[in-house]
């Protein structure tokens, strides 16, 4: 014990002295480094301390920059674009404030696919503290941190198309829903600043935010959507002097409200009982922009193979990662998986089959030469015809009608040179999986080989066909898909089978409202290329991935061509082809037709697309591709004019850059 | 630390090191054959060295920036990593989880309806000032735009003077939907907690929606101004003549009734459940009388909507019958948390750098809005007390430790009599002076205090007109305030031409010895507070008076009380035709609450400055309410019990007349228990004004209630407060 006791003070201070002794070498040890250092004339600080030295560096300028931000004035780069390009038009807001225009009819907007924010209420363990946060748009911080919790909750059911149990993912309410796609990425905005300047505000706009994922019918179901559509309408027009609503649809938006005028009056159990003067009494205008009326052919590659380019916005977050698949996160598959179970997608693939889109050897749009319209501003309208006719016998026929043909070869082909095998019957065979590939489910792998190899020889598809296809390689989905919409032509508007929901969002299987006083806008641009057909082939590595793809190699070799990178371009505003968005209001609906039986006027307003001339104006104000489009100067005038009481013919009645009306003459439909 | 070391290595080593090896250096050049040149080679290095030596002082500086910056990210990226629930400290099971276990399951839409302040209002048209602020937030939120251009952001925030609506040039909206009123600034949650309860048994979008309204207008205003002269001798209407295409506002009123509706079809015919906080329980009230009033001033929808669509109204916080607060606020705007512009800068408010006067500026914002005024307290002597009695009195503040007094049987024999209280005058507090100047005229017995209304009454009119006090009156203002029977004192010319330009506050237009008159007229009671402020603001009243009323109806049936100005008084009001509504009081107790306050003249004379101020020298024992100028009394730190809980404890309970159809009231209280640690932010069991929205026990009745439960059923009433006995002493006919 006594041992203990007097060690016990000992120890410690003899420790403390080696201690000490230790930091003094260390000391000198330090010192002695520089002295080295000294001697090689190369006096450094350590690795570290340059390092710190360098991120102090820079995060003291990044202050200062941040400082200097800050107090810049909000105009700044106003002025330098403006010292560099000019004086910039007035925003329409304010030209048309000083003509005088006043906020008059009240305006819905009816954002399209994809845009619409979307929030989680309810989750699973993995997705905690994000309650209330969106999931979709926004800044998509989440995508990176948690992908594979986000692609489980941006999901539907498989087998229903609503939510699976315990998620609930529900739409944003308000004009935040789809103001700002991402930050800085503005989709309805702009208009809303401009609206606002003539004296739109909360009480005269709204926001019909939807859940995109949902077929139509489906957003009443879950969310009661469309009944909170008709009492907002109401609302503000019993508000604001019954002065009528003037709809401003976008993309698939223009589909939805389709399927919502006629969901109004329909009667109580299946619709809203509005009566059938409803859209009379409440609505002045739709100007749907860039509304895909008759679908666009992306939405059939981007149910086949993915392959989408911006409908998939999902794709273009992350480019170049998801083609290569390097950390085995099969993303293209996830996103298959996920976007398969969105019934909306399938809203879009192309109705009307081959009256409207052609068969083997037909197409509206044969003919159409990507340069000749560079001609055409120019030269007088016969030369640009004779021009035209010169160009036909010139070039190869562009068959337009094959959308999905697999080689090259056989998108040129003549069609009494194509072997086709009927895949139709084709054994789907075993299984491919193995078992890795299980946790990633898409259809294709329920099919096998011999599916596989049988769609790939039927070598030729049209938008006739397209359907068996895809009903062939997706059962589930289509399934679940044709119990909410339709893709044909009606042959007798009147059959009682026509009041099914499923037929509300087909322009060509359902009658307008008789509402003769309502005007129809077609607002889209024209002057971009714009995918019409593919050429495919099988995936070379089969498995676990996706079995075709497009190809990608095959171009032509002149420069005229419209085949680029695999795909076939038209006119159009980069995502629907000028036919979809343009059609029915050049011909289906023109006059008095069987699809509009009470004679409202229609209207066609087209935006050339110039790009913008700098950086500096962002996305351009005389933009005319799909989404931009919301930031074009001349089709804001036109909608706020409309919305301060115009009419259609004060706007100047139609006005055509592209062959629209001549490519709806071509096509033979019954009216 | 590691950081720290080297940086004291690199001050202090180095400078050592320079000084040691210099002379070895030269040691070793004597040894070695060295020709000049390379000695020459090497004092340039020496020189170079002492240029580094310099410059290592910014580069330090830098190194250690940078070692901050490293570390701040490190945390910044462990901090994310960390999962969300800290290991360690265990979150009590939120309401919500357990009552989904319970099986309970959305069944009655809920509609929130929040109150003042805590809604956030974004532009929508403004001044060159407030360019690239487009549909940004002003109000709510970050209010990083408040501290950078501040004098623009208060002048958009103000509205119309002589209107009460926007001035021309300036649209500011309230924020729609549930964002409106979650967070009313990052981390500070309103209505977040109880919005995430709900979404936990099954609530979302479409059967939950937030009633966001501008909070700065008056509740009709709200709706729009429904013009008309609803007197011959209502200026205010011919002031608008001017600013004709303001008028509109929001018709909040409308779309309020159109979504009730529209919840109640979509979700299978069950009735709303409305849980207003605050103010917002007073806008609710009008809301109910609107709504079944004809449409020109009301909604139309007939007598019987509120029994077809609402099942019940849980009122949190309730402020019925109004906050003392408010006095405080429009006389001196020195409320302490209502006008929370305050509390975003403290310190800055009294002192007077840079001469910003924050104090008169917010005083000139908060008197443009009606809402303020809407706070008063209403119901005057009778509910708010006289000056010698209170129903209060005989409340001990041991602010320590809660201890209700024992009611004496003397207190009890007191009802309604004021003479008796004659003997009681040392020990009770007098909270029936709302407010008084100087701590004596506290004390005094009122037989000692000079008699004010007599003195005023015998005041001649026309001596004002002649000798009024300042030019910028305008005639109206001088018309109004003899209709008031006000102030009959001389008054002597004495307008501060100095002060000239652009008007602040009313204060700029009233003489210095007039202010000093209203000081000597030393105590004043909820009656005459609202004479005072006639006098002291009579542009602002004038306004006001034209929408909100403070009496106590006599005869509820006679027509004058179909007016809307009338509809958010619970005292001039009936309760809708409506028996199967339940009515809940749910407001917490246990705080110190203002309730009346002690004044003095504001030593500064500067001009354009407030000339009244709180006497926050003024303490009392340390048994007594008294602290820093403010008697406090039982409440929710804004609210005080007396005007949460009176109309469900006596005014509605039973059949009254001012709930004919019966309909059943709770009161639920709770009380007040601080966060034990910091890492429960804001307490679970609050009973703060607002912090009580994330109290869980109010949770779980909102919840209940919601989930179809009726009052009985979660336990009727649940008190811990005197509001009971407080309300028996009120006299008031029923």
């Amino acid at each position: 014990m006594a041992l203990i006791r007097r060690r016990k003070p000992i120890e410690p201070s003899k420790t403390s002295v080696q201690r000490e002794e230790e930091e003094e070498e260390e000391d000198n040890s330090k010192n002695k480094h520089p002295k080295k250092s000294y001697k090689n004339s190369t006096p450094k600080w350590s690795c570290l301390d340059n390092c710190c030295w360098f991120v102090g560096c820079i995060c003291v300028t990044w202050w200062v920059l941040l400082f200097l931000y800050n107090v810049m004035p909000a105009s700044f780069p106003q002025y330098v674009t403006e010292a560099i390009t000019g004086p910039l038009p007035d925003p329409p807001g304010v030209k048309l404030r000083k003509e005088g225009l006043k906020a008059k009819h009240p305006v819905v907007f009816v954002p399209g696919i994809v845009t619409g924010g979307l929030e989680l209420w309810e989750g699973h363990q993995c997705a905690d503290g994000l309650f209330r946060k969106r999931l979709w748009g926004g800044a998509f911080g989440e995508v990176y941190r948690r992908p594979l919790c986000w692609v489980e909750h941006m999901s539907l059911d498989n087998e229903t198309g609503l939510d699976p149990p315990g998620i609930r993912v529900r739409p944003v309410c308000g004009l935040v829903a789809a103001d700002y796609f991402a930050p800085g990425y503005f989709v309805w905005a702009v208009l809303i600043a401009n609206l606002a300047r003539i004296g739109y505000e909360e009480k005269t706009m709204y926001m019909a935010s939807y859940d995109w994922r949902l077929s139509f019918q489906n957003t009443e179901v879950r969310d009661q959507t469309l009944s909170r559509i008709k009492s907002n309408i109401e609302l503000m027009v019993s508000t604001n002097g019954g002065n009528k609503a003037v709809i401003i649809p976008h993309s698939m938006g223009a589909l939805y409200f389709l399927h919502f005028m006629k969901w109004v009056e329909a009667p109580a159990p299946m619709g809203g009982g509005g009566g059938p003067d409803w859209c009379a009494k409440h609505i002045k205008a739709v100007m749907n922009i860039g509304g895909p009326f008759l679908g666009v052919p992306k939405a059939v590659s981007g149910l086949f193979s993915a392959e989408a380019k911006d409908i998939a916005v999902a794709r273009a977050i992350a480019p170049g990662v998801l083609d290569k698949d390097l950390f085995g996160f099969q993303t293209m598959q996830h996103i298959m998986r996920m976007s398969r179970t969105w019934d909306s997608t399938m809203s879009m693939i192309p109705k009307g089959g081959a009256t409207i889109w052609g068969d083997l050897d037909w197409s509206p749009e044969e003919g159409y030469v990507p340069s000749k319209r560079k001609q055409k501003n120019t030269d007088t309208q016969e030369a640009s015809q004779d021009g035209l006719k010169s160009n036909i016998s010139q070039i190869k026929r562009t068959n337009y009608g094959r959308i999905i043909s697999f080689g090259k070869d056989v998108a040129e082909a003549l069609s009494s040179d194509i072997e086709r095998i009927d895949f139709r019957d084709a054994v789907k065979g075993q299984s491919v999986a193995n078992t890795s590939c299980r946790d990633v489910w898409t259809e294709y792998h329920d099919m096998g080989f011999g599916g596989i190899k049988a769609v790939a020889e039927y070598k030729v598809y049209t938008a006739g066909s397209i359907l068996d296809l895809l009903h062939f390689v997706a059962p589930k989905m289509m399934e679940r898909g044709s119990a909410h919409f339709s893709y044909g032509i009606a042959d007798d508007l009147d059959n009682p089978k026509y009041q099914h929901y499923k037929y509300w969002s087909n322009p060509l299987e359902t009658k307008l409202p008789n509402a003769p006083e309502m005007e129809i806008f077609s607002l889209y641009g024209v002057g971009i290329p714009t995918e019409r057909s593919y050429v495919y082939k099988l995936s070379p590595s089969a498995e676990c991935a996706i079995p075709f793809q497009i190809d990608s190699s095959a171009d032509e070799q002149y420069e005229d061509s419209c085949l680029k990178g695999g795909v076939y371009t038209v006119d159009g505003d980069e995502t629907v082809p000028v036919l979809s968005s343009g059609f029915m209001c050049a011909k289906g609906w023109r006059g008095k037709t069987r699809f509009n039986p009470s004679g409202s006027q229609m209207f066609i307003r087209e935006y050339d697309h110039s790009p913008p001339t700098n950086l500096l104006e962002g996305r351009g104000t005389q933009s005319g591709a799909h989404v931009d489009i919301m930031g074009n100067f001349a089709l804001i005038e036109d909608i706020m004019r409309v919305a301060a009481g115009a009419t259609g013919e004060e706007l100047g009645g139609d006005q055509v850059y592209s062959d629209i009306f001549k490519w709806s003459v071509k096509i033979h439909l019954q009216l | 630390m590691a950081s720290i070391l080297r940086f004291r290595k690199q001050c202090y080593v180095e400078p050592v090191k320079f000084q040691f090896f210099q002379p070895q250096t030269f040691d070793k050049k004597e040894e070695t054959v060295a020709t000049e040149a390379k000695t020459a080679l090497e004092n340039n290095e020496k020189r170079n060295k002492r240029q580094q030596k310099e410059r290592s002082c910014v580069n330090s500086c830098c190194c250690v920036i940078g070692y901050m910056c490293t570390t701040w990210w490190l945390l910044l990226v462990l901090f994310n990593c960390l999962p969300a629930a800290f290991p360690g400290f265990q979150v009590p099971e939120s309401p919500g989880t357990r009552l989904k276990r319970e099986g309970l399951t959305a069944l009655h839409p809920v509609v929130l309806v929040p109150g003042i302040v805590t809604g956030g209002l974004e532009l929508w048209e403004g001044k060159p000032c407030a360019e690239g602020l487009f549909r940004k937030r002003l109000w709510g939120g970050s209010f990083t735009e408040i501290l950078k251009r501040p004098l623009c952001l208060l002048e958009h925030l103000a509205l119309h003077n002589e209107t009460g609506l926007d001035p021309p040039g300036i649209r500011l909206r309230a924020v729609p939907g549930l964002v409106a009123a979650d967070y009313f600034a990052p981390g500070y949650f309103v209505w977040a907690v109880l919005i995430e309860n709900l979404a936990k048994i099954g609530y979302e979008g479409k059967n939950m929606h937030m009633a966001a309204y501008d909070w700065r207008l008056s509740f009709q205003n709200t709706e729009n101004h429904s013009g008309g002269p609803q007197s011959p001798n209502d200026v205010s209407v011919s002031l608008l003549a001017h600013v004709p295409e303001i008028l509109i506002r929001d018709q909040t009123l409308s779309r309020l009734k159109s979504q009730i509706e529209l919840m109640y079809v979509t979700n299978g015919y069950k009735k709303v459940v409305v849980v207003p906080h605050s103010m917002g329980v007073i806008y609710f009230l009008h809301f109910l009388k609107w709504v079944e009033t004809p449409p020109p001033m009301g909604g139309g929808g007939g007598p019987g909507w509120c029994a077809k669509h609402i099942k019940a109204i849980m009122n949190i916080g309730p402020v019925f019958l109004g906050v003392p607060k408010a006095v405080s606020n429009l006389f001196s705007a020195e409320a302490k948390d209502m006008a929370s512009i305050r509390a975003m800068d403290p310190g800055l408010l009294d002192s007077e750098i840079l001469r910003l006067q924050a104090l008169e500026h917010v005083m000139r914002v908060t008197r443009t809005w009606d809402s303020i005024a809407s706070l008063l307290p209403k119901g005057g002597e009778t509910v708010w007390g006289n000056l010698d009695w209170s129903p209060e009195e005989g409340y001990a503040c041991d602010l320590s430790k809660k201890r209700y007094l024992q009611a004496s049987a003397g207190d009890k024999d007191t009802n309604g009599s004021d003479v008796k209280m004659g003997f009681h005058v040392k020990d009770s507090n007098k909270y029936g002076r709302i407010i008084s100047f100087g701590k004596e005229t506290l004390q005094l017995p009122s037989s000692q205090l000079p008699s004010v209304d007599t003195k005023w009454k015998s005041s001649d009119p026309l001596n004002l007109i002649l000798e009024k006090c300042s030019f910028h009156l305008h005639k109206w203002v001088l018309i109004k305030i003899l209709q008031q029977e006000f102030l009959g004192t001389r008054t002597i010319k004495n307008t501060n031409s100095s002060c000239g330009g652009e008007v602040w506050t009313e204060y700029d237009e009233m003489c210095r010895e007039t202010i000093r008159k209203i000081a000597e007229n030393k105590p004043y009671t909820a009656r005459t507070a609202l004479d005072l402020l006639r006098f002291v603001a009579p542009k602002m009243m004038q306004r006001v008076d034209s929408h909100l009323s403070y009496g106590i109806a006599d005869n509820l049936d006679d027509p004058k009380y179909t007016r809307y100005k009338y509809w958010s008084n619970p005292l001039e009001t009936k309760l809708p035709d409506a028996p199967d509504i339940e009515i809940y009081c749910s407001y917490g107790v246990g705080i110190p609450t203002e309730r009346s306050y002690v004044y003095k003249l504001s030593p500064n004379d500067r001009c354009k400055s407030i000339p009244f101020r709180i006497d926050s020298s003024v303490d009392g024992d340390k048994d007594s309410c008294l602290r820093g100028g403010v008697y406090l009394a039982d409440g929710d730190e804004t609210v005080p019990v007396i005007s949460a809980g009176f109309m469900c404890a006596k005014g509605w309970r039973g059949r009254t007349r001012f709930n004919p159809s019966g309909i059943a009231t709770h009161i639920r209280e709770y009380r007040h228990k601080p966060p034990a640690s910091l890492l429960e932010g804001r307490g679970l069991e609050s009973g703060a004004h607002v912090d009580i929205m994330g109290n869980f026990a109010l949770i779980e009745d909102v919840l209940r209630v919601a989930a179809g439960a009726t009052g009985t059923e979660i336990g009727g009433d649940r008190v811990y407060s005197d509001i009971f006995r407080m309300s028996d002493r009120i006299n008031l006919r029923l």
